[in-house]
């Protein structure tokens, strides 16, 4: 059996055996939901209804219902669009990266974190096929056999790659989660006392039973999943931000993008599964299994990936000037003292400065402050998209069609709508699925179990 | 031939039974299944399976993905109707192919993620419907199955065996 060092931390805490795991688990899904989650999710389905009517209305009047215009041709909707993708990525990166570098803190994290993806993925994914204006015409998005005089798709866009890449890696990041899920699945249907939910976890089980060749297939596909998942979940955001990197508008035109919108994707990705974590530790009481130790792992991936952000700032600034393009240098001036200065002193603050807190070790294990700070960064990642776009676009090359952009309620109103289904899935999701791969978890109750760490120190001293 | 009989070997502890396994095969006896709640490492060479191919037909898959998306972007920009994009012309494969590594990449990925997942379903047979064959419902919990098929005479020296490796229960059928 493999053997962890004493000094590393255990994550999970206190006496557990495999059928406890399975009981704390199985808990939320078999029992009923308290008056906090539906007070939550009442709020959620409010606010993902109101949305859908903004939807409606948007595709009934066409995209003149939102603040967009002739100078400021993209605005909310792909501001949103790469803050959901970019939320997204870590879950992928906690599935996929951390696996392939043997990380055993993700198991108590992984399943909720690619839930959040496949939602997350689910909301951008709005944005985007509403931004084209004909929503019902999105098809001519992807190469078909067509009438229109042999009119293919242009494959030299970075808007065709970003069709293909988004569509890839929601497609195998739910496969991913779903074959993690099947044997999971199967523990519920195994202990369900009511014929209803036996019947459904042994559809949804699809009949697993666990057998040895079974395992080895699924632990070898999981891998390569994981092996196909990392490269693919680079690429999605390199492709995102070469939507902006290939044009020629000064302030998007910088070959640091895909690194920067990489680093941000996983920074904001981290925060928002910690935001989620914690609520779901508290509500569904699984502080034994996300422990402050897993908080403080993300952490300190969050510190990593908000310096690489502020460096990347700071070297897009630097360049602006010492490129020597006036309009390069005219579009970073304009960000930071320009009307929309509030917007880059936002981004600024969130993203550069709030992350360093975590150097404090008070800070990065203090579950208040990681709360709070976590929807700072979101914030901040949500200004980073905004400034990108807005604050590009609205001073053009010609001084007469300058313009300001100012969101109507519609698209406010898709904004809360998508915040809404996120969380009406997410809840959803925590009540019904397993939100930890429980059977994944026994495999390190043995090594990285709190009394079973303190037995093996205890027989090494005797 | 005389009828087989079926004998269940039930263990707490998936290192009882790796044990019990080594004694089995030393004893030259077939186990015939394993059910675990979870992966038991390093029984697959005890109980006799092989390594899975998965990975092999995963990797064909990719390249077929690779070549279909080679092919559709020829096809598509180069030999059905070239056009001057942005002075950008696709005159020729080889040199409008760098525009198109992005969206082959993602091809590969996706035939050979999706590929290799169909196979896994299919081959393991674990589809929507399909039922279970595990057979103790605790096998996913936290209990570890081994099924051996003995003939008749050989019954009482394979309980005394399983039971002597540390199984909490021993089922004969």
């Amino acid at each position: 059996m493999q053997h962890e060092s004493a000094i590393r931390e255990p994550l999970i805490l206190g006496h557990r055996t495999y059928h406890d795991i399975t009981e704390d688990i199985a808990r939320p899904i078999e029992g009923k939901a308290n008056k906090y989650w539906y007070l939550v999710f009442t709020i959620a389905v409010c606010a993902f209804t109101w949305g859908i009517g903004c939807l409606f209305y948007t595709i009934g009047t066409g995209i003149g219902a939102w603040g967009a215009n002739k100078t400021v041709g993209w605005a909310w909707d792909i501001t949103n669009f790469v803050w959901w993708i970019g939320i997204g990525h870590a879950g992928t990166l906690i599935s996929a990266v951390l696996l392939l570098f043997r990380q055993k803190w993700r198991m108590a994290i992984n399943r909720s974190a690619e839930a959040m993806t496949i939602f997350a993925v689910m909301c951008a994914a709005i944005f985007v096929t509403m931004h084209t204006g004909r929503p019902w015409l999105d098809y001519w998005l992807f190469p078909h056999a067509n009438q229109f005089g042999s009119l293919w798709v242009n494959f030299n866009s970075p808007l065709l790659w970003d069709v293909f890449a988004v569509s890839t890696y929601f497609s195998i990041s739910l496969v991913f989660w779903y074959t993690g899920l099947i044997p999971d699945f199967a523990t519920i249907r195994d202990r369900a006392v009511k014929p209803m939910s036996k019947k459904i976890y042994k559809f949804l089980s699809f009949g697993w039973s666990g057998r040895a060749k079974d395992w080895t297939r699924f632990e070898e596909v999981s891998l390569v999943l994981a092996g196909l998942s990392t490269p693919l979940v680079f690429s999605v955001h390199s492709i995102v931000s070469m939507d902006f990197a290939t044009s020629i508008v000064p302030g998007w035109h910088t070959t640091i993008f895909p690194p920067y919108f990489v680093a941000g994707a996983i920074f904001s990705g981290f925060a928002m599964v910690e935001t989620l974590l914690l609520i779901v530790r508290k509500v569904l009481s699984l502080e034994h299994y996300i422990t402050v130790k897993h908080m403080e792992y993300m952490n300190i991936v969050i510190i990593l990936t908000g310096s690489m952000v502020g460096v990347a700032y700071l070297s897009e600034l630097f360049i602006s000037w010492y490129s020597g393009v006036e309009y390069e240098a005219y579009a970073f001036l304009n960000r930071a003292t320009g009307p929309y200065w509030w917007s880059y002193a936002g981004m600024m603050t969130c993203n550069v400065i709030s992350p360093q807190l975590y150097w404090f070790k008070k800070i990065r294990t203090s579950l208040t402050a990681t709360f709070i700070l976590s929807i700072v960064v979101n914030i901040g990642m949500w200004f980073e998209r905004f400034v990108i776009i807005v604050t590009s676009l609205h001073r053009d090359y010609i001084p007469s069609s300058w313009t300001m952009y100012h969101p109507t309620w519609i698209e406010v109103g898709i904004f809360t709508g998508t915040i809404g289904m996120f969380f009406t899935f997410f809840l959803l999701f925590a009540r019904v699925f397993p939100v930890i791969a429980l059977n994944e978890l026994k495999t390190i109750l043995k090594i990285s179990g709190e009394s079973y760490k303190k037995e093996a120190a205890n027989a090494a001293h005797h | 031939m005389s009828a087989k009989t079926i004998i269940h070997g039930i263990y707490n502890d998936e290192e009882k039974l790796k044990e019990g396994a080594i004694q089995l095969r030393s004893a030259r006896i077939r186990v015939k299944e394993v059910f675990s709640p979870f992966p038991i490492h390093g029984i697959d060479p005890i109980i006799g399976v092989d390594r899975t191919w998965i990975s092999i037909c995963c990797f064909i898959y990719g390249l077929t993905g690779m070549s279909l998306a080679l092919l559709m972007t020829w096809y598509m920009m180069v030999g059905d109707w070239p056009a001057d994009i942005g002075g950008k012309p696709s005159m020729a494969f080889y040199m409008a192919i760098p525009a198109f590594i992005p969206v082959t990449f993602e091809s590969t990925v996706f035939c050979a993620g999706h590929g290799m997942a169909i196979t896994f379903f299919l081959r393991s047979w674990i589809l929507p419907g399909v039922s279970p064959k595990n057979p103790d419902p605790r096998t996913t919990d936290d209990m570890f199955l081994m099924e051996i098929e003995a003939k008749p005479e050989d019954e009482s020296r394979i309980v005394a065996m399983l039971k002597a490796s540390g199984a909490a229960e021993v089922n004969v059928k």
